[in-house]
């Protein structure tokens, strides 16, 4: 569970997170999007601990950060952009990070064998296609069976296989009651990863609900098409006229909505 | 935590080691000491030399790698940083982690030399002291460069430029400064002066240690002559040393906090 109250940041004078509320309950799958410069980055880096906010608060599972960092240890990042030290082999990097976080693997040997891993184990790290350090960062986020999963576009350089395998096992984390969340500009693979949609604009959040109310709402039946819709692609009459009903559904029918 | 900061460390030992580079960087330093022993005279001169090339190029490469690791390191640093583990102890592990193969390169690469041609036994004190102050300096540096490379985080020509520039005014303009300084203002009583100026500039400090030591004045630049001149040598070593641990202790400080407060 992760409550977030207030939630400011600014980056000198530019705010980017502008008094986020936002609860996003246990086991849900949630899926941010927005467009680039939004502050959907910064709300994840926020949550990580990588940035520090300058007012608001944060829980994660009942825990208020404050500086602390043992509440990390329930949460897998797979971050955007995965490079690591040149010469270090794909099989140190995960022992590596086993010493760090000082935890025993769940899924290790799982998640190698679902990637196509073995053969890459002893390869130095530079030597991995962008695909594959993509996979190892996955292989990471989960091996440890945290309790809640980013991933911060998770399949932008994997191929069509790696990226169906990568979305099954997504789904598998979440039949198991895992909180996962994705921020991704590509529509359809949330369509099928995600059931709630968060949709942030200026350091707002504009929108928080089931994808399905989304749809039903804007008269969509794509998610692409709607959230172009909300950023406002149309004319402004109509994105105006569009962007009411949204409102007004999310303030009043779902229950995890806090504005 | 000391056994993660242990971990962090040998990690970072193990992948630097492969990187070669800081093994060449020792080779550097053992072909230049070996051929300043062979070609240079004696052993003091030898060392003296050393110190000189030393004194010049170890605040640069320093500095350059801890920004460098910075910059490349980027990626990895913030994935390191979204695990359950204490900040502190994530700076105190990587920063050691880098420092200390580029300090033992320098330390073990001079002094191998310096024992295969005897001088280890003929002249201890001073080939501990130049040895150490390489050390010190590599430290001092790098931990320079890290907070460089952690204030200009997102911009990179200004991190390099800035590095660029306070190592050309430690290394090269600081002491003809202060001299153009005494120059102009010769008429008035310096000395404290001088000696303040000089303890704000490590390079400057590990120089007069190295010419206190070696006790030639004609070498020591004009804040070395006054500080000879003011301490003597042994307190004037002391204090220089003191200094330097204060020098040691600000910027690792400084980039702990910086560290610790950083938004990545």
């Amino acid at each position: 569970m992760i409550e977030i109250k207030e939630l400011k940041k600014s980056f000198g004078d530019l705010p980017v997170l502008k008094g986020m509320n936002l609860t996003i309950p246990s086991g849900q799958a949630t899926g941010i999007v927005g467009p680039n410069g939004a502050g959907k980055t910064t709300l994840i880096k926020t949550i990580l601990g990588l940035v520090k906010p300058d007012s608001g608060s944060i829980r994660v599972n009942e825990t208020l950060l404050n500086g602390n960092w043992n509440y990390r240890k329930d949460i897998g990042y797979m971050p955007q952009v995965a490079r690591y030290p040149e010469n270090m082999r794909v099989h140190e990097l995960f022992s590596f990070i086993k010493g760090l976080r000082n935890q025993e693997p769940v899924f290790e040997k799982e998640l190698i064998e679902q990637f196509a891993l073995e053969s890459e184990l002893n390869k130095p790290l530079r030597t991995l296609s962008g695909g594959n350090r993509q996979k190892v960062g996955a292989t990471l986020s989960m091996m440890f069976n945290p309790d809640i999963l980013f991933f911060d576009e998770p399949t932008a350089g994997l191929d069509p296989r790696s990226s169906h395998k990568f979305k099954e096992r997504v789904k598998e984390e979440k039949a198991n009651g895992k909180t996962v969340i994705i921020t991704s500009h590509i529509m359809s693979e949330l369509e099928q990863l995600v059931d709630h949609v968060i949709f942030i604009l200026d350091g707002n959040i504009r929108y928080y609900g089931t994808m399905k109310a989304l749809l039903e709402e804007s008269r969509e039946d794509r998610l692409e098409a709607a959230i172009a819709r909300m950023m406002g692609d149309d004319s402004p009459a109509e994105s105006a006229a569009a962007e009411k009903p949204v409102q007004n559904y999310s303030n009043t029918a779902t229950e995890i909505l806090t504005f | 935590m000391k056994s993660q900061t242990l971990h962090i460390l040998s990690n970072e030992w193990k992948t630097l080691l492969r990187g070669k580079w800081v093994i060449g960087y020792g080779l550097i330093f053992l072909m230049l000491t070996d051929s300043l022993l062979r070609f240079g005279g004696g052993g003091a001169e030898a060392l003296l030399s050393l110190s000189n090339v030393m004194l010049l190029f170890i605040p640069l490469v320093g500095m350059i790698y801890g920004i460098l690791y910075i910059y490349q390191s980027r990626e990895f640093v913030e994935l390191l940083l979204t695990q359950p583990i204490d900040r502190k102890v994530l700076y105190w592990g990587l920063f050691l982690g880098i420092s200390t193969p580029l300090m033992a390169a320098f330390i073990i690469g001079s002094m191998l030399p310096l024992g295969w041609h005897g001088i280890l036994i003929l002249d201890g004190s001073a080939s501990a002291m130049v040895l150490g102050l390489g050390g010190i300096l590599t430290l001092i540096f790098v931990s320079l460069g890290f907070v460089l490379g952690l204030k200009f985080y997102d911009d990179r020509i200004k991190g390099f430029g800035f590095t660029i520039v306070i190592w050309l005014f430690m290394a090269i303009l600081y002491d003809g400064l202060v001299l153009m300084l005494v120059f102009t203002f010769g008429h008035y009583p310096l000395e404290r002066f001088v000696i303040a100026v000089s303890m704000l500039n490590p390079i400057d400090l590990a120089r007069i240690m190295v010419m206190l030591e070696f006790d030639i004045s004609a070498l020591m630049g004009y804040t070395g002559a006054v500080f000879s001149r003011f301490f003597g040598s042994n307190l004037g070593i002391f204090t220089a040393g003191g200094m330097l641990a204060i020098w040691l202790a600000v910027p690792t400080w400084l980039g702990l906090r910086v560290f610790k407060q950083k938004d990545f």
